[in-house]
């Protein structure tokens, strides 16, 4: 489907999940790597936007060099996937700011909710919405929450929240519905860095707790830049 | 150098944008009207590419410190150097200690001025481009402000030229842009699509460079107004369930929830870069060979725009 005269939209009419999303990153790479006139990709859930040059490649010789390469589009061909331990403070008032009201609705102990909120690794689906701001999945059940009623027009860039069947990290100050657990020292999008965006689509992505001396010890070292995520 | 005196309301450091960063969550931003831009470099002596400034409805006043040569193109601001009237679409020679004025525009809402060299700021992702929402680009990501000073690249005086007077883009307060339907025209009414390709939209106060603003008949879903997110090209035409439009441009958000009628023609984003609030477009649609044949059009016209000498 075209997306005006520099992209079109390819769709993938399957059900949402971490495999539909492995296809779309695979189409990805191979679209990228072997057709000429391809200027940038953009992935999301059901769907890649190939934004090419009309000049270097035809509108139809484009659509048939994708729709050939389908069909190989497997893990195969994706590099291996990356998993990001992302430092979180959540025991914290200032930080974690509706960690009790949240265990409270949810019918958990504080404890509780923060061993289920560790316990999985979420998949960034996409980047989007903000720069650097990963689209995850993965949340356990046990944590779905209708999202706030009033979005806050402010939430502080590093906030780990949840809401929905969602769970978010923003990489941005920006207004949102997320129910804030925590925050992470570790920034996902600092435009002074030589490579501001930290996550890629594909990416895994785990939380571990940190107590607020170690926040803080963290968020000194993020802004002196001697800070190294760990990614495995 | 460059030192800014008055930066007027929104003036910015552009090039023709980064590239690959969308699927980071990086939109290219890059000049909104990229004829413009491309004729003030050339007229400077520069490649298509360099790094120059955008100014918005009102320009700013600046003090070289060297001697070196600009062009003022876009919008038609009333230019003043030293306070003596100088003419835009050609190139001007500046002399150490001139002071440039640019005022406010009579036509038009975005004015470029290219330096003779280009203008030296760090690349940001392989750009020099100024993404104003995510600080990246650009004078420290930001707007520029009073005092801020810019250095040029390899200041260069090149031959003046101009641009003949017959090739001169107007700044009408009504334009008509042509647009491909979908990728998600499915999800409107026939009624919707025909309110879309025959009505009058005016463009809202709220525009700026992420997207602009339209209001005008509705355009009405057959179903929902929420997709899935996901990605939005140039041009992307959103229609929330307000069912009024917005264009995204060149600071968008790289994927969205809205559905998307239509796609604005690349070679016609730089006409909408330069409506202002209160002006009117129309969507013609086109179809996609029909695009690309005037989108190569397009590119022979800046191809074949020829700069004359100024004796």
């Amino acid at each position: 489907m075209p997306a005006g005269d520099l992209a079109v939209l390819v769709e993938i009419d399957e059900e949402i999940g971490p495999a539909l999303s492995q296809r779309l990153r695979a189409l990805e790479a191979l679209a990228s790597r072997e057709i000429a006139g391809i200027t940038e990709t953009v992935p999301s859930f059901r769907a890649l936007l190939v934004y090419y040059d009309p000049r270097l490649v035809s509108y139809p010789q484009l659509c048939a060099a994708i729709a050939e390469r389908l069909p190989r589009a497997s893990a195969a061909v994706l590099p291996a996937t990356r998993l990001i331990e992302l430092p979180c403070c959540y025991r914290d008032p200032e930080l974690g700011f509706d960690l009790d009201q949240v265990a409270a609705r949810l019918g958990l102990s504080v404890h509780e909710l923060i061993r289920l909120q560790t316990s999985v690794d979420y998949l960034v689906y996409f980047i989007g919405f903000a720069p650097g701001q990963p689209y995850l999945t993965g949340m356990p059940e046990r944590l779905a929450i209708a999202r706030l009623e009033t979005p806050r027009t402010k939430t502080p860039q590093g906030s780990v929240g949840i809401g929905g069947t969602q769970c978010c990290v923003y990489s941005v100050e920006s207004p949102g519905g997320f129910w804030v657990l925590g925050r992470t020292p570790v920034k996902l999008y600092d435009p002074q860095a030589s490579e501001p965006v930290l996550l890629r689509p594909g990416d895994c992505l785990r939380f571990v707790e940190i107590e607020r001396r170690e926040y803080d010890r963290i968020a000194a070292a993020v802004a002196a830049r001697a800070y190294r995520v760990r990614i495995a | 150098m460059i030192e800014i005196l008055d930066a007027g309301p929104q003036t910015t450091v552009q090039d023709l944008g980064r590239c690959g960063q969308l699927r980071s969550g990086i939109p290219p931003s890059g000049a909104m009207d990229r004829f413009a831009f491309v004729v003030a470099n050339r007229l400077a002596g520069n490649g298509d590419t360099a790094a120059a400034l955008e100014c918005t409805l009102l320009g700013p006043r600046f003090a070289v410190a060297t001697t070196c040569a600009i062009a003022v193109t876009g919008a038609a601001m009333p230019i003043a150097v030293n306070g003596v009237e100088a003419p835009a679409w050609t190139t001007l020679v500046l002399h150490p200690g001139d002071v440039v004025k640019l005022g406010s525009a009579r036509a038009g809402l975005r004015a470029y001025v290219a330096f003779g060299g280009g203008l030296d700021v760090p690349l940001a992702l392989g750009s020099r481009a100024t993404y104003l929402r995510g600080g990246l680009g650009g004078l420290h990501g930001r707007s520029l402000k009073k005092g801020d000073r810019l250095n040029i690249v390899r200041c260069c005086v090149p031959a003046r030229r101009r641009v003949r007077r017959d090739a001169l883009p107007s700044y009408p307060s009504e334009v008509s842009l042509r647009a491909i339907l979908g990728p998600q025209h499915d999800r409107f009414t026939a009624a919707g699509i025909a309110a879309f390709c025959s009505g009058a939209y005016e463009l809202l106060p709220q525009s700026d460079r992420m997207g602009v603003r339209l209001r005008g008949e509705r355009i009405e879903h057959a179903r929902g107004h929420d997709i899935v997110s996901d990605g939005i090209a140039l041009g992307s035409v959103q229609v929330p369930g307000d069912g009024q439009p917005i264009v995204l441009m060149a600071d968008r958000q790289s994927t969205g929830g809205y559905t998307k009628l239509a796609t604005v023609c690349s070679f016609d984003i730089g006409r909408l870069g330069q409506l202002r609030p209160g002006q009117r477009v129309r969507f013609s649609p086109v179809s996609i060979d029909e695009a690309h044949r005037l989108l190569r059009a397009s590119d022979e016209a800046l191809t074949r725009l020829t700069l004359e000498e100024i004796a």
